[in-house]
């Protein structure tokens, strides 16, 4: 009898060990994205990315299954805080992503931190965000990254005098700070650098202020998803017959809203990283994957950032033999190197933030849609503000 | 500078046009109804569906806006709108916000959350010089339209026989009924009015701005600042507010950007200090 007890109880004792091994198993994934509110589309984008990855991908990965948790934090920094507590502590999640905005970023960073968990930016763009928590590591790419090689482009094309127009808030400012620092070491001069207010639904004061300075270009950059309203009164203003070149971030001419804006911006050239047109084997296996899961939408930057940061994950695991542990975790991060659909990726090894390709693109019709038309690289480009 | 003053009129009128209905609910039918802005919401996608998927002309859009959204209203107005007028105000806000969160998701479900735009009928586009003044004809054309709608709101409301029921109907409505008005229909028929000119209100400025599921929130502050500031008895107040705050928003962007997004709020603190009851409003008795 006292032998089956302990028989009995080593059994359980065993079932015990076992238990958390057989927990291990299964690594989640917590996203935290704006699936609903003003930054809606970037989610219901960030989304698909991840589905479109998990379809090609499947859900296996080092021997471990993956479980992707998504929470809504409608874009607001408070919720999305407490949101990346409950994923640490309650779902117990191995990786952190998502981040629409700087300033959600920004708080969720203490949680990555003291939960030792990555967290992968996928949006956010404010160079200074890596820097806040030693498990950050940006997938997406950074505001320098992107306006760098549009007043590149602009000094080297005949423009002589800029006029900015950004949307007032971190990413924004960022957008004009360097847009004026590289723009005038290459000699040209920036007349007059506008802020609207984030929500603001009229921009007839500040296009009017722009056209009357008579520039040689106008600069924009809105947040993705809010393109389509600027462009709709830049076109109105008519700066073409002013002789005024519109530039921009890809941001503006964002794939996503791109088709609704008409033939009026044909011809409008921008900067960024990815367009659905990219010429590769892995953009087009990309694009007919993403398309197919998601009811034929079409892929945006932010569509690769999260297709990207699920690929992070994917190959970090992969390195770590499966090990979730998140310091390890990180590391393996470090340094990584792929061929993204937006061309070649890397993970800077120092500093954790993206190294992705840059391209200026000019908007043309393409078998009946709109499409950002690659046509010069300017090459992968190192964040210049990180030491 | 005539261009902005004639931008800041033309955002001004469109302003109006939105707010006038809740003008109507709020100051003759003393109801509270946030859920405005979802009516111009429905008028502004209809107009984008019929326009980009079935490719009928955008004149055609603005009367099926105003008579899409009045409908709506007048739906909403018989089901649910009319058990709450009895209410008190806390019920009325909380209602109607509700109201503007499932049609924000609806909207969202349907039509997707991205801006969604129209290209205007070439007519309407492009910029005519008037007085050595670059204007948009479309913000011409808004002028023009809202102007000759708020003459014949001002008709209506003053020299018509409706008129005068209504205004008869919100001075007291026990009265009015004991004379024979029918107070429930006239109620049913502002409201619905009332918001299919929201409805148009969304339908023109879909030229001008974008939709997105979020624009009933995005411009309930300024529906709610054209009113503070107008005052809800007469429809002269809230237009000459609607004005007001058009030229000072878009005049103020442009002399003075770093602090222009303030001047309207600016103005509403200042007249809610001075005239609480509202700029064109004579002080109650």
């Amino acid at each position: 009898m006292r032998r089956q007890i302990l028989k009995g109880l080593a059994a359980s004792a065993l079932a015990l060990a076992t238990l958390p091994a057989l927990a291990q198993e299964t690594v989640k994934v917590g996203l935290i994205l704006p699936m609903t509110g003003q930054q809606a589309s970037t989610g219901r984008q960030l989304e698909a990315g991840v589905k479109a990855y998990m379809a090609q991908h499947g859900d296996k990965v080092a021997g471990k299954k993956i479980e992707v948790i998504i929470k809504d934090d409608t874009g607001v920094a408070d919720i999305s805080k407490r949101l990346a507590q409950e994923l640490v502590v309650n779902d117990k999640v191995s990786v952190l992503g998502g981040f629409g905005l700087t300033p959600i970023a920004m708080a969720v960073g203490p949680v990555a931190t003291q939960a030792k968990v990555p967290a992968v930016i996928m949006t956010a763009a404010t160079s200074v965000i890596v820097e806040q928590s030693p498990y950050f590591v940006r997938v997406g790419r950074t505001m320098p990254q992107m306006t760098f090689p549009i007043a590149d482009w602009a000094a080297k094309n005949g423009v002589k005098t800029a006029v900015t127009l950004v949307s007032d808030y971190a990413p924004g400012i960022d957008a004009e700070k360097f847009f004026k620092q590289r723009f005038e070491e290459a000699g040209g001069k920036v007349l007059d650098a506008l802020r609207a207010p984030l929500a603001s639904p009229d921009f007839a004061a500040f296009l009017q202020k722009a056209k009357d300075l008579k520039p040689d270009a106008l600069f924009l950059f809105v947040p993705s998803g809010q393109g389509a309203t600027l462009m709709k009164q830049v076109i109105d203003r008519d700066f073409a017959g002013s002789k005024i070149r519109v530039i921009a971030t890809g941001d503006v001419t964002d794939d996503d809203l791109l088709n609704s804006m008409g033939d009026s911006v044909l011809g409008m050239v921008t900067s960024h990283d990815y367009s659905a047109d990219h010429d590769s084997p892995e953009n087009k296996a990309f694009v007919e994957i993403f398309k197919k899961v998601n009811n034929n939408m079409r892929p945006n930057m932010m569509a690769v950032a999260a297709y990207d940061g699920m690929d992070v994950i994917y190959r970090a695991l992969t390195t770590t033999k499966g090990d979730a542990n998140g310091q390890k975790l990180v590391d393996a991060m470090k340094g990584q190197k792929w061929m993204s659909p937006r061309g070649p990726m890397e993970i800077d090894a120092a500093t954790r933030e993206a190294i992705p390709p840059m391209f200026i693109r000019r908007v043309e019709r393409k078998n009946g849609e709109l499409y950002n038309v690659e046509f010069e690289a300017t090459g992968p480009i190192k964040d210049p503000t990180h030491k | 500078m005539l261009t902005i003053l004639f931008d800041g009129v033309a955002y001004g009128m469109l302003l109006f046009v939105l707010a006038i209905g809740l003008c109507v609910t709020l100051g003759l039918m003393n109801f509270i109804n946030l859920a405005h802005g979802a009516f111009a919401m429905a008028g502004g996608y209809l107009t984008i569906v019929m326009m980009n998927r079935y490719g009928i002309s955008f004149y055609w859009g603005l009367p099926a806006a105003f008579v899409f959204s009045a409908i709506l209203g007048a739906v909403l107005e018989r089901t649910l709108y009319v058990h709450l007028y009895t209410k008190s105000h806390l019920d009325q806000v909380l209602f109607s916000i509700g109201l503007v969160f499932m049609a924000t998701a609806v909207v969202d479900y349907f039509m997707g959350a991205n801006q969604q735009t129209i290209n205007l009928p070439p007519a309407l586009e492009g910029r005519v010089n008037f007085l050595g003044a670059s204007i948009g004809v479309y913000r011409i054309f808004t002028i023009v339209l809202c102007g000759l709608l708020t003459i014949g709101l001002q008709f209506v409301l003053a020299k018509t026989r409706f008129g005068s029921r209504l205004r008869a109907a919100v001075d007291d409505g026990r009265v009015a009924r004991g004379m024979g008005i029918d107070v429930t229909k006239i109620f049913a028929l502002t409201f619905a009015v009332g918001s299919g000119l929201a409805g148009l209100g969304g339908a023109l400025s879909t030229g001008i701005i974008s939709m997105d599921p979020t624009f009933p929130l995005k411009y309930m502050i300024y529906f709610l600042i054209v009113i503070s500031v107008g005052g809800t008895t007469t429809i002269t107040g809230p237009f000459f507010a609607s004005l007001l705050l058009g030229v000072a928003d878009v005049a103020g962007k442009y002399y003075a950007p770093a602090v222009g997004g303030f001047i309207i709020y600016t103005i509403m603190v200042a007249v809610l200090i001075l005239r609480p009851q509202g700029l064109f409003t004579k002080a109650s008795r």
